[in-house]
């Protein structure tokens, strides 16, 4: 990684007033996005992050601080020298925002054809980004007819023609199904690892963040009240924001029990499967369940579990590792 | 009156209209469009937002479009003697069809273009689009089944005004209705003109809705 980071908020804030009342909107972020890295920013509805993602290419303009591209900044640069930088970050939307009127492979030509690309070259690449989304066969079909995971693929095609080194994700799973956003998560995963794009994706699933996510930044209120390497955030959840995501209660609301427990964290990306009555059967623990809060939604396990610690350690270590070889996150608490 | 003696009457009314009406709307688009364009984008949420300039041609719009265009024919007169050469007659009244109908168009293309969701012309922008790319590319483009629609109950309406047309000395079905049928108590010229202009009407819908139905790719 370089040193120079890829993009560098600095100081952002934006302010959204009209005569009644006023938003902020964004309130004072700070955080480095570098080369290759898949940087995630969830928080709840309303935290600010399509603001802030918007603020990047430019779309919104904030009230003050900066944004670094490759240390140059994108709110002092011309008109002209933004358009250029816009070419460098494309964008993906929750609702696709695919030209209605243009074939699939004229969407993606579209970004070509504003750059005066060739026509000959134009469609040799048309036809590779149609290989590398998987869409050779609806090269002549319109958006409308295609399913939203196709379209998105789409959308992730146009985004990638003109060759960014940044894609700028809002809620780009949110309108699919579960399998379809397992399906464009991993596309995402492939053209960062495969192109070397670096990606900045926003979400309010935390298991989006888990699945594909190298680091993260949490808004809560306009603020970033959370952020570094995925695994360490969400093991050591500290804000409250966090824990309201990852579905856990806050630690203040937990009654000390007075002996030690552990926390089973599901964020989503365990399966829906009965982990716990399996839990007993293949570890041989008999295990004392405290409290629970689990959800199901759309197919995925939300929530925790607190359980009474085995007294012996051996007991702790395959409870542990079953747990974590099934996806779900175990943390100690309540220690002694 | 036979119809040896109607057919060429209807045929020439026919042709009359048309030679009214077809210039009329084309040169109408040619200064509606840009002015649409113009309404939309420099909107309090346009691409180029100058509220300004989009409240005085908003007032200029609404004010020519409430005069009603019998008044501003007559209105008119000098102004068309100085740019058509002649104040009255079928050539002339092309002017005052212009005068009344460009602000209406540029309404319609202003309502066909605002439909364009703001989300797409976001994409546009975020691939580091130009206004002009924008414009061109996006708005018009995605647009262009309403605008053809719109193009269609346009050319309808002023073939409506064509109707009056008599009262400037101008030809066409409508002036024939009433000139040689009404006033002549020739009810046979009037009905016959009258279902021509129907028919014409007629014709010029379901032209546009077909055209509209053909090049709209959004459903399916
Ligand atoms: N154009 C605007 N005018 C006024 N207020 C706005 C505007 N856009 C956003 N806001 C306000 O700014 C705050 C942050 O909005 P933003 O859309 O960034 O949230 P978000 O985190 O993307 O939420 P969601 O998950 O619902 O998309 C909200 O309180 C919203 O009401
Ligand atoms: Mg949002």
């Amino acid at each position: 990684m370089s040193s120079v980071p890829l993009i560098q908020v600095n100081n952002l804030s934006k302010i959204f007033a009209d005569a009644d009342n006023k938003v902020i909107a964004l309130n004072d972020i700070s955080l480095k996005v570098n080369e290759g890295e898949i940087y995630g920013i969830v928080g709840m509805s309303g935290a600010g992050k399509s603001t802030l993602i918007r603020c990047i290419n430019r779309l919104d303009i904030p009230n003050q601080g900066e944004i670094l591209y490759r240390g140059q900044d994108i709110l002092r640069m011309n008109k002209k020298t933004l358009l250029q930088t816009r070419r460098k970050m494309g964008m993906i939307f929750q609702q696709f925002n695919l030209f209605m009127q243009r074939t699939i492979a004229e969407n993606i030509m579209y970004p070509l054809e504003i750059t005066r690309v060739p026509a000959k070259e134009a469609k040799e690449r048309v036809k590779k980004l149609l290989d590398i989304v998987g869409l050779q066969d609806k090269a002549d079909a319109y958006p409308a007819q295609l399913s939203g995971g196709q379209r998105q693929r789409v959308g992730i095609a146009r985004a990638l023609a003109c060759e960014p080194d940044l894609l700028l994700c809002d809620e780009a799973t949110s309108a699919l199904d579960p399998m379809t956003t397992q399906s464009i998560l991993s596309l995402l995963q492939d053209i960062n690892q495969r192109l070397g794009i670096t990606i900045l994706l926003i979400t309010h699933e935390m298991a989006v963040i888990r699945q594909i996510c190298h680091r993260v930044a949490i808004l809560d209120g306009g603020k970033v009240v959370e952020e570094g390497d995925v695994d360490e955030v969400f093991l050591n959840t500290k804000s409250e924001a966090g824990k309201r995501l990852f579905g856990v209660l806050p630690e203040t609301e937990m009654e000390d029990l007075g002996y030690p427990t552990l926390r089973i964290v599901f964020d989503g990306a365990a399966a829906e499967k009965p982990i716990i009555s399996r839990l007993s059967k293949e570890t041989g623990v008999n295990v004392n369940i405290l409290s629970a809060n689990i959800n199901h939604l759309q197919g995925k396990t939300y929530g925790q579990l607190i359980i009474q610690k085995p007294e012996d350690e051996n007991e702790v270590k395959a409870v542990t590792d079953f747990l974590l070889e099934e996806g779900v996150t175990v943390k100690e608490v309540n220690k002694q | 009156m036979s119809w040896d003696q109607l057919w060429p009457l209807i045929l020439e009314g026919t042709w009359d209209t048309l030679y009214m009406t077809i210039p009329a709307t084309i040169l109408s688009y040619l200064v509606g469009m840009p002015l649409g364009i113009i309404m939309v984008v420099t909107a309090k949420d346009g691409i180029r937002p100058k509220p300004t300039l989009n409240a005085i041609l908003g007032v200029i719009i609404n004010f020519l479009r409430s005069i009603p265009f019998i008044i501003l024919l007559a209105m008119l007169f000098p102004v068309t003697r100085l740019v058509m050469g002649k104040a009255i007659g079928t050539t002339a009244i092309i002017f005052p069809l212009v005068i009344s109908a460009f602000p209406y168009v540029a309404r319609m293309v202003e309502s066909s273009i605002r439909e364009v969701d703001k989300g797409v012309i976001e994409a546009a922008q975020s691939l580091g689009s130009t206004d002009f790319q924008i414009i061109g590319k996006v708005m018009i483009r995605e647009a262009l089944p309403s605008l053809v629609n719109g193009a269609a109950i346009v050319t309808v309406a002023i073939l409506g005004y064509t109707a009056m047309a008599s009262a400037a000395g101008g030809g066409g079905l409508g002036s024939i209705a009433i000139t040689k049928g009404l006033n002549l108590r020739k009810m046979d010229v009037m009905y016959t003109a009258s279902i021509a202009l129907v028919l014409l009407v007629q014709l010029i819908t379901l032209a546009g809705n077909y055209l509209t139905k053909k090049i709209n790719h959004r459903k399916r």
